[in-house]
């Protein structure tokens, strides 16, 4: 009984080591690349921090206020949301790097609004900003190896052209 | 309670006092357009009259602007396509007498649509525009049973291509909205009135219903105009004239 006992513990040793002596698992998710588009200012219409967290209640909020009182201010409303935040290729908030839909694919949080309500920037005459003023920013303070990659691979996108 | 002789004059010189101001309020709250923050208000009902013996035969330019300005498509299979506005004939059997008119929601001041609607996605905003909020429908379709006048359309198929200022999804139910997009921004008008205009029929009028100075108000005043199935009771906002 012991010497198996014995058996069992080297063997469950060995097995750990051989685990431990494994390559890493594989690489997290990187996190999405944000495109800011800079013609719009540098602040949205909450600080970031507010709008990161809070920006679904926001939107549910003015979207009762619009649809049964006719209240149509743009400063909460998804359309104000779509035109300063449509890519300036795409035209877009949807797409592999739309604005919504990059990070609400890394969050796994599914994005309803779009099934009915148009992803396209309205106006055809809002100066599409040129790739000078867009400014990337990354949604963890730049502070990873791997947010900091992202960028970098983003810019090599961009430059390839 | 008994009522004193100074408490007596009080109360009726407040009475009088809201008799003289109320009527200047009014006219103050309606000469002023509704700024974006302002909720609507019961003060207006938006409404149209359509003058059926203007409604050229075989014109559908309403049909089209109002499909162009909302973003309806047509997927070719006319049985289920959604429409919000559409051309009907209507064929007097005894002397053959055709004429066409145009029908889309009649924006009901008892509108039956909101009242089988069973989680409230159907209903009546203070200014009179009947609407669906899709984001609480569920596609039951009562409301589609329970209006007279088939007015409504249920979304089969995925959409795309929305206009940005009315949304459009599967699985929910739609019609007419007075261009309330319109209304709220202030223009006057309608996409089908505008067009009917532009065709030179003039046909379709809108305008405030409330508003005594309004030019939809003083030819309903002056001119006979009927609702369809007036015998429901529903007070349409949509009249017509010439049928």
């Amino acid at each position: 009984m012991k010497q198996f006992t014995v058996a069992l513990l080297v063997g469950l040793l060995t097995a750990s080591a051989a685990f431990a002596a494994e390559p890493k698992k594989p690489a997290r998710v990187p996190v999405p690349t944000i495109l800011i588009n800079q013609d719009k200012g540098e602040q949205c219409v909450e600080p970031t921090e507010v709008m990161r967290r809070d920006h679904m209640k926001f939107i549910l909020h003015q979207r009762d206020k619009t649809m049964h009182q006719g209240v149509r201010t743009t400063k909460h409303s998804l359309k104000n949301c779509v035109d300063c935040h449509a890519d300036a290729k795409t035209e877009s908030v949807l797409g592999k790097d739309g604005f919504c839909e990059s990070c609400h694919a890394y969050a796994a949080v599914k994005l309803d609004c779009f099934e009915c309500h148009s992803a396209l920037r309205e106006t055809a005459n809002v100066t599409v900003p040129s790739s000078s003023t867009v400014r990337a920013l990354n949604v963890s303070q730049q502070k990873t190896g791997e947010s900091a990659g992202s960028t970098g691979s983003r810019q090599a996108k961009g430059k390839k052209p | 309670m008994s009522i004193n002789r100074r408490q007596f004059l009080g109360f009726g010189g407040a009475a009088v006092a809201a008799a003289t101001l109320a009527p200047g309020l009014r006219l103050i709250e309606l000469a002023q357009a509704r700024s974006p923050e302002e909720a609507v208000t019961s003060l207006h009902r938006w409404g149209l009259l359509i003058d059926a013996s203007k409604c050229a035969d075989g014109c559908t330019s309403c049909v089209d602007a109002c499909h162009e300005e909302n973003g309806v498509t047509s997927h070719n299979r006319p049985a289920t396509d959604a429409q919000w506005i559409r051309k009907v004939t209507l064929k007097d059997k005894q002397t053959g007498h055709v004429q066409t008119l145009p029908l889309m929601c009649l924006h009901c001041e008892h509108p039956p649509c909101v009242d089988v609607c069973p989680t409230g996605a159907s209903f009546k905003r203070a200014d009179g525009i009947v609407l669906v909020d899709k984001h609480i429908c569920i596609g039951c379709r009562y409301c589609m049973m329970a209006c007279p006048y088939k007015a409504r359309s249920f979304v089969h198929e995925v959409t795309t291509g929305q206009k940005a200022h009315a949304p459009r999804g599967k699985g929910t139910v739609e019609s007419c909205t007075l261009c309330v997009h319109k209304v709220d921004r202030g223009d006057g008008s309608t996409a089908c009135a505008d067009a009917c205009k532009q065709e030179g029929h003039q046909a379709i009028l809108f305008g405030d219903l409330k508003d005594p100075g309004s030019e939809i108000s003083k030819r309903l005043a002056s001119q006979p105009s009927t609702q369809l199935r007036a015998d429901l009771k529903l007070n349409t906002g949509v009249r017509y004239q010439g049928i």
